[in-house]
């Protein structure tokens, strides 16, 4: 149905209302004061703005700033470079994240399984949740990284960016693993003892039942999840592939000017801020939803 | 006289140090249906939820079609295949559409197909006046109309028995009615229901049977109409003089 103000809605429906004087001032005291409350907002963003800019280039050493991190021209030199080791992080993340899906799934349903021949499975999925929940991601990627080669293995990947992706899936994977965890628990028990009195076993309750609703009240700290995961990819720079942070490191090391790690930052904003957009939007939503 | 479709003979529970029921002894032959009247925390709901083996008991038994389903060895799913049971708070699922909430069951747990399972929800909706809310969403439902929903996904199982938990106590008494008649046309199609309920008149009138539960203790059983105009126990004389 679509949308008609109050006003034009009771009129065609008594045809006798029409606006009295009272809400008519009413109503334009209200837009006087949302055209003050927005122009306040600019005027005092545009100073404080003036003001932050003017302290930072004011300080003494703001010249030798200027030259090593924002130098125009090596910006320019080092964008090529950098932007091609940014689709490795893009790539790193694409597949990394579905992977940590499924490990944080896999795991967060283990851990709710009841029946004891499971026990060894379900003491594993919490050894792995608190050993990769407190151990640093930087640590992780260095013992995969340097650690799974060394054992010499038949099989194990030697290729530094798969190696990288299995370390932050291993770390991201005990943190996505609580969220789902936290949402299958926040399904009320009453949906659940519907679904068994319906006749329907445990799994069954699970997936038809608990999952669909656990899964979609956590999309929000998923997606903030996956927000970190993004900026993250840049710490497998530190076992040595091409990504968008080693080549900066490239550039800079040769010109001793740090511009191309502003150029590294920039992309890595430019790739977050639409994500943690649309995470504020889904919020919002749901929250509209529940309101409803 | 017939079998009974149920027996409850000698059901404890605790819950805590607290006993919640105390021995109740219950039999409901087919086709009967028994009012469980009481005050609340009096045993009504857990009685209930005991016989869908939605609580463990701490001691008795029951049976159901002559064979004791609180043995351990047991299969729950395949028991609760055949009871059906609604709740106060109706628990529809909020993600599924009616239809789908009807016919989950029906598909996933009896292995009928879609369509047919389908058609079988939509003939049970357009009997009890809600063929239109077939693709709704439960929170678009008045909570009689919730209510209503929630008898229909029990009943689309072909339950033996159904189990009623104070179908009406979230309901403000204008959409009680459309949910007792419902139950009235359950009981006119012989169903087997035990209801646990606060309405004192209507369990007069649909009732075969009324039981009388204090502290967890079955105090008193007879028709409705013996309970209603002469009970023996001095307690449910107390009672319904406390609530009539």
């Amino acid at each position: 149905m679509k949308d008609l103000d109050p006003a034009t809605r009771d009129n065609e429906r008594t045809g006798a209302w029409v606006k009295s004087e009272q809400q008519v001032r009413r109503e334009a005291t209200r837009r006087k004061r949302a055209l003050r409350s927005g122009s306040l907002a600019t005027a005092s963003t545009v100073v404080f703005l003036v003001l932050i800019l003017w302290g930072v280039t004011a300080s003494p050493g703001w010249p030798r700033v200027q030259e090593t991190f924002f130098n125009p021209e090596a910006f320019v030199r080092a964008l090529p470079d950098v932007l091609d080791g940014f689709l490795l992080n893009i790539k790193i993340f694409l597949i990394a994240e579905p992977l940590i899906l499924l490990v944080g799934l896999l795991v967060a349903m283990v851990r709710s399984l009841k029946s004891p021949i499971f026990f060894p499975l379900r003491a594993l999925a919490i050894a792995y949740v608190d050993i990769f929940r407190g151990v640093p991601t930087i640590l992780v990627i260095y013992l995969v990284g340097f650690g799974l080669p060394a054992l010499e293995l038949q099989g194990v990947p030697t290729d530094l960016a798969t190696l990288g992706i299995i370390a932050l899936t291993l770390s991201y994977g005990a943190y996505v693993a609580e969220v789902f965890r936290a949402g299958i628990e926040s399904v009320h028990p009453s949906q659940r003892s519907a679904a068994r009195s319906l006749g329907l076993t445990h799994g069954q309750s699970m997936r038809y039942v608990v999952l669909p609703q656990a899964v979609r009240r956590v999309v929000p700290p998923l997606l903030n999840d996956f927000v970190s995961l993004q900026k993250d990819t840049a710490l497998v720079a530190t076992i040595g592939p091409l990504e968008a942070l080693r080549q900066a490191q490239i550039h800079a090391s040769g010109t001793f000017n740090y511009t191309p790690y502003l150029v590294a930052a920039l992309l890595f904003i430019l790739l977050t801020i639409p994500m943690a957009r649309f995470t504020d939007y889904l919020a919002i939503r749901s929250q509209r939803r529940r309101g409803q | 006289m017939t079998d009974p479709l149920l027996r409850v003979e000698g059901v404890w529970k605790h819950y805590h140090r607290h006993s919640v029921l105390r021995g109740i002894d219950l039999e409901v032959r087919p086709h009967e249906v028994v009012c469980l009247i009481g005050a609340s925390g009096s045993g009504k709901s857990t009685l209930l939820r005991c016989v869908n083996m939605l609580e463990t008991i701490d001691d008795g038994s029951i049976f159901l079609d002559g064979r004791e389903i609180t043995d351990p060895d047991v299969d729950e799913d395949e028991v609760r295949r055949r009871i059906g049971i609604v709740f106060q708070a109706f628990n529809l699922f909020p993600h599924m559409t009616v239809l789908d909430n009807i016919t989950l069951a029906p598909r996933k747990v009896h292995k009928v197909g879609r369509a047919q399972a389908e058609e079988h929800a939509r003939d049970l909706l357009a009997r009890f006046g809600l063929a239109d809310k077939a693709g709704a969403y439960p929170d678009r439902l008045s909570g009689g109309q919730q209510q209503r929903v929630a008898i229909i996904r029990a009943l689309a199982t072909q339950p033996r028995l159904m189990l009623l938990d104070e179908v009406t106590s979230a309901l403000d008494p204008a959409l009680v009615k459309e949910v007792l008649g419902i139950v009235r046309e359950l009981k006119e199609g012989e169903m087997t229901m035990i209801l646990a309920t606060h309405e004192m008149s209507f369990a007069r009138e649909i009732a075969d049977t009324v039981c009388f539960l204090d502290g967890g203790v079955l105090r008193e059983r007879g028709t409705a109409e013996q309970i209603f105009t002469d009970p023996r126990d001095p307690r449910t004389r107390d009672f319904l003089r406390s609530v009539l």
